[in-house]
């Protein structure tokens, strides 16, 4: 399978906790502007992997990784990146909806405000801006002075999203963003990965395969830390070339 | 008083064994397990008999004295009549150094301690054991430490550099052109009070009353040599910091308080679920931000119930202010951090052993433990009120 556009690139990378190796010999291309999702059973590395995209890795203790991951051609583990810079273009929602315990407007205005932009009307622009792409805005606008912890597990996840989009990424990382919704909130969360993608590289982990057929361009099988197989999801789900791909898509193991 | 208690406690086991009883018709329980239920209600019941019987009859005993004139005047008639005010502004400003001194850095270390050190390193460990150790180290100990080395070593050594500068200073005074020691090197009192007063007078105040006793050893407007005049003044300054004073008592108190300050803000800190650090740190905050605007709000409960506990442990404390400030009777509010100051739970002491005349001073002393303990119970319920406003503000994250 040939990708155009490689927007991220992993080359041979292992990751150690402590002495137990979670990663062997990852290599693959991540494709621009597309969704690509990460599938397998639990503990099989996805997330593991999907958090060394960000270097959230780095903040557990006795995590060791070798090889390179490279992004818009630059290797994120070298010496001279600066995390701070790199997070700021990787954004990442997380599995559990994670507002802070502060206004709506507060929650979305924090990455630009520890990113330094203070003025008001530019605050209001930009979350006016980020709800409205998070489609959020129309349920939010009434009450952005409000705690976001009032607001439903769906529209706290969205509101996450608006969070991740008001410091601008390239990049969007979401580990199981809709694993603790209902249908009915998945489904809108599931809408907007699909709005997003034209602007956006969207990777996404998750353990619902049919999530994974119905919304991501790519897809990759993890497990027991390898990458077993990764190619169109189309194929992956209608035609796999491993044996253990197929058995997992169809629901015999996992 | 004592058959009330006994009444109290009797209505009480009768109270709490009938209410379990109720309970228990509907599920019929062992009888050894009842009495367990029981044994442990009637524990919780009696703390609450024991700290209401304590404050009524402290109440009772010194409701007499009890009054508006007690509170704002000082005490008079050698401790046997008058008011507590000098106490209670001591105690409250005693408490409110301690806290400004101690909270800040008790914090601090909990961050540093929660945050950013490795939990099996040396030096981890060793801080470790030093807040532990402080945590046990007797109070009485803490005034003692305090009298050694903030009064014995650090104020010893701000007076020496303070009044050496001083007396520099002076020397340059009187050798000036203008000097009225510059002609003959002799000058009488005025003129030297004069001299002071032209140097800026504030500055010199202490000189400026010896002037009186030095003329008064060479007689009333006699010249006095200027040599003389500076070893006079040189003997005769008093020392400022090398003494006990509401600084050192609070500084002493702050190092009494720091291990329930560390405590407490740790413990607030790591309540903190993860998930927020991370959100944080991946929309590019860095770790000091995310400290600064998630973890510190979030800890704001915690540091708060640290500051109360804080602030009931150093209103009541008296043995680590007892060589480090605090005074028997000083009519005069503390003026500067280098006053003495008088302070309540030493006020109760005093009155308790020291007294002229034990009749007068027993409604006395009922009254001011009575206004301690007040003082205490209003100092926590605003901490307690503000922890509250804080929380619901911020609602909860868990």
């Amino acid at each position: 399978m040939i990708i155009q556009n490689t927007k991220i690139s992993t080359q041979n990378l292992d990751l150690f906790y402590g002495t137990k190796q979670a990663l062997n010999d990852i290599t693959l291309d991540i494709p621009e502007n597309k969704v690509t999702a990460f599938i397998g059973p639990s503990g099989c590395g996805k997330s593991t992997f999907l958090r060394t995209l960000n270097r959230m890795n780095d903040l557990i203790d006795g995590v060791k990784i070798t090889g390179k991951v490279i992004i818009d051609d630059i290797d994120i583990y070298d010496k001279n990146i600066d995390v701070v810079q790199l997070r700021k273009r990787i954004g990442m929602v997380f599995q559990k909806s994670n507002p802070f315990p502060k206004s709506i407007y507060d929650n979305v205005a924090y990455g630009p405000r520890v990113n330094g932009i203070n003025d008001r009307s530019k605050l209001d622009e930009i979350v006016e801006e980020s709800l409205k792409r998070a489609a959020i805005w129309e349920e939010t606008k009434d009450r952005l002075k409000n705690s976001a912890l009032g607001l439903s597990g769906g529209q706290q996840q969205r509101l996450c999203i608006a969070r991740c989009l008001a410091v601008n990424p390239d990049v969007i990382l979401m580990d199981e963003p809709a694993s603790a919704l209902d249908p009915i909130s998945t489904s809108k969360i599931e809408e907007l990965i699909q709005e997003l993608k034209e602007q956006y590289t969207i990777v996404i982990v998750t353990h619902n395969m049919q999530q994974a057929a119905r919304i991501s361009d790519y897809t990759a099988f993890f497990y027991l830390g390898e990458l077993i197989e990764y190619d169109k999801t189309k194929k992956i789900f209608t035609n796999p070339t491993n044996k253990k791909t197929e058995e997992y898509v169809t629901g015999r193991f996992g | 008083m004592g058959y009330l208690i006994l009444i109290l406690m009797v209505i009480a086991i009768v109270a709490v064994y009938f209410y379990k009883k109720k309970i228990s018709l509907t599920k019929s329980k062992k009888l050894d397990e009842r009495f367990f239920v029981t044994l442990t209600g009637l524990s919780a019941v009696f703390i609450i008999i024991f700290i209401a019987y304590l404050v009524i009859h402290i109440f009772l005993l010194g409701k007499t004295s009890l009054s508006w004139e007690f509170l704002t005047t000082p005490p008079k008639d050698g401790l046997t009549g008058g008011g507590i005010f000098p106490a209670i502004v001591g105690t409250s400003l005693l408490v409110m150094i301690m806290s400004i001194i101690g909270v800040p850095i008790g914090t601090i270390t909990a961050i540093y301690l929660a945050e950013y050190a490795k939990e099996n390193s040396i030096f981890t460990k060793s801080i470790r054991f030093a807040v532990n150790t402080l945590a046990g180290v007797p109070s009485i100990v803490f005034g003692l430490f305090g009298l050694g080395f903030f009064i014995g070593v650090v104020g010893k050594q701000m007076d020496v550099v303070e009044t050496n500068r001083r007396l520099d200073k002076m020397e340059v005074v009187f050798n000036q052109k203008s000097s009225a020691f510059a002609d003959d090197g002799m000058a009488n009192g005025n003129e030297i009070s004069a001299l002071l007063a032209k140097n800026d007078k504030a500055y010199w105040s202490t000189q400026e009353e010896q002037v009186k006793l030095l003329s008064e050893v060479y007689g009333e407007g006699n010249p006095i040599p200027k040599t003389a005049a500076i070893k006079f003044f040189r003997e005769r300054l008093q020392p400022r910091w090398g003494q006990p004073s509401l600084i050192w008592a609070a500084l002493t108190m702050a190092l009494l308080t720091l291990p329930v300050v560390i405590v407490s803000v740790e413990e607030a800190i790591k309540t903190i679920p993860r998930d927020l650090r991370e959100a944080s740190l991946a929309l590019g905050a860095t770790k000091f931000m995310t400290i600064l605007r998630v973890v510190i709000p979030g800890a704001l409960p915690g540091i708060l119930t640290g500051t109360i506990l804080t602030i009931s442990r150093g209103a009541g404390e008296v043995a680590p202010i007892l060589f480090t400030g605090v005074a028997y009777y000083l009519p005069d509010l503390p003026n500067t951090v280098s006053s003495q100051f008088m302070h309540l739970g030493y006020h109760i002491y005093v009155l308790a052993t020291q007294s002229t005349n034990v009749e007068l001073t027993k409604s006395l002393q009922y009254a001011t433990t009575f206004v301690l303990l007040a003082l205490t119970f209003a100092l926590n319920f605003t901490a307690v009120l503000i922890r509250s406003k804080i929380r619901s503000k911020a609602g909860s994250h868990s």
